[in-house]
């Protein structure tokens, strides 16, 4: 009231002087990183669940008869390769260079592809030799969390296709650009979570 | 502060500066190359013969490789969002550790107790 009324003669201003008008799309990148967050512990209780039933058999295959690492070394360098050139594809794009922008792109789409690819493969062979979800409940869980990081790599790659087709159209506009820099974060942080996935339950299952 | 200042500061979070550059992707990469091999080569090779020294080796690398990507990828820094993705993170990594150690811990002592044989009732109090 007392600010009021020392401006008697002014507008009324009820709102705090430091508080500014935001940009279209200014906390879109705070929301997508809660968004991560989230999707985060989603990761987590997936982790949780095989860490809890990892270990139970049910006398069906354990993880030494089953993964192979080198395919799952191959895998996890085409994951790290594609978070390189995604680098590389917002680099391009802070200098607004489109065409190098969209091969960058392509090429991370491919790798994700190759990723996919080799992991799909993977779960063919398990499924052949009667290593299937229903088997056990290490099978179960071990599907469960490395398919809905798989899932999420799909999901990546449409987005992926989604944007390069934004990009063709409207070129790198100040809406493309925010876009992409979601689905960087995205893409990184399926890398994240496989880091965690190689490491406990590929390499620790090799060490069981 | 003048508006002027407020629009250079929301300018410098969103532009380029927030997503690194080559040197500091090149970086990241190179870590991340060399905190991947590692574990996979102890593994293959079994280099270390205590396999549960391994596993504490392995996840260590893990949690550094963690770090490296969050830093050179993702650059995740205090000041990014005012701070508030920080605080989102740790908030996150608090629940992520109950989660994880809590299920770990809690489900590790029900198995335990359920095994056959180990617990006579009749001399339960």
């Amino acid at each position: 009231m007392a600010s009021t009324a020392t401006m008697a003669g002014t507008e009324p201003v009820f709102h705090l002087e430091e508080e500014h008008a935001h940009a279209e799309g200014s906390s879109t990148m705070l929301g997508f990183w809660l968004y991560l967050m989230s999707d985060c512990l989603i990761f987590a209780m997936l982790f949780a669940a095989y860490g809890v039933l990892g270990g139970n058999y049910a006398a069906g295959p354990a993880p030494k008869d089953l993964f192979d690492l080198n395919l799952v070394a191959v895998n996890t360098a085409m994951l790290l390769f594609s978070s390189i050139t995604y680098g590389f594809a917002m680099l391009t794009m802070d200098k607004g260079r489109v065409a190098a922008t969209q091969a960058w792109l392509a090429v991370t789409g491919l790798f994700g592809l190759a990723f996919l690819s080799i992991e799909l493969y993977e779960f063919a062979h398990m499924i052949h030799e009667g290593a299937t979800p229903q088997r056990s409940a290490f099978l179960s869980s071990f599907f469960t969390l490395v398919g809905t990081h798989g899932l999420h790599v799909t999901f990546g790659i449409v987005w992926l296709v989604t944007l390069m087709v934004q990009v063709a159209r409207f070129g790198l506009i100040e809406a493309n650009r925010r876009r992409l820099m979601c689905l960087s974060m995205f893409w990184h942080f399926l890398d994240v979570i496989w880091i965690g996935v190689f490491t406990f339950v590929y390499l620790m299952g090799m060490l069981r | 502060m003048s508006t002027h200042d407020h629009a250079a500061d929301h300018g410098h979070a969103h532009g380029g500066a927030a997503h690194g550059s080559l040197k500091t992707y090149l970086i990241g990469f190179v870590l991340s190359v060399i905190l991947t091999a590692i574990p996979f080569w102890l593994v293959m090779t079994g280099a270390i013969d205590n396999k549960q020294a391994t596993a504490i080796v392995v996840m260590a690398f893990a949690a550094v490789q963690i770090v490296v990507h969050m830093v050179f990828f993702l650059h995740m820094n205090t000041a990014s969002e005012g701070g508030w993705s920080m605080l989102a993170l740790i908030f996150t990594l608090i629940l992520v550790v109950i989660v994880l150690t809590g299920s770990l811990w809690v489900m590790y002592h029900l198995n335990a107790n359920m095994m056959p044989g180990l617990h006579d009732m009749r001399e339960m109090p």
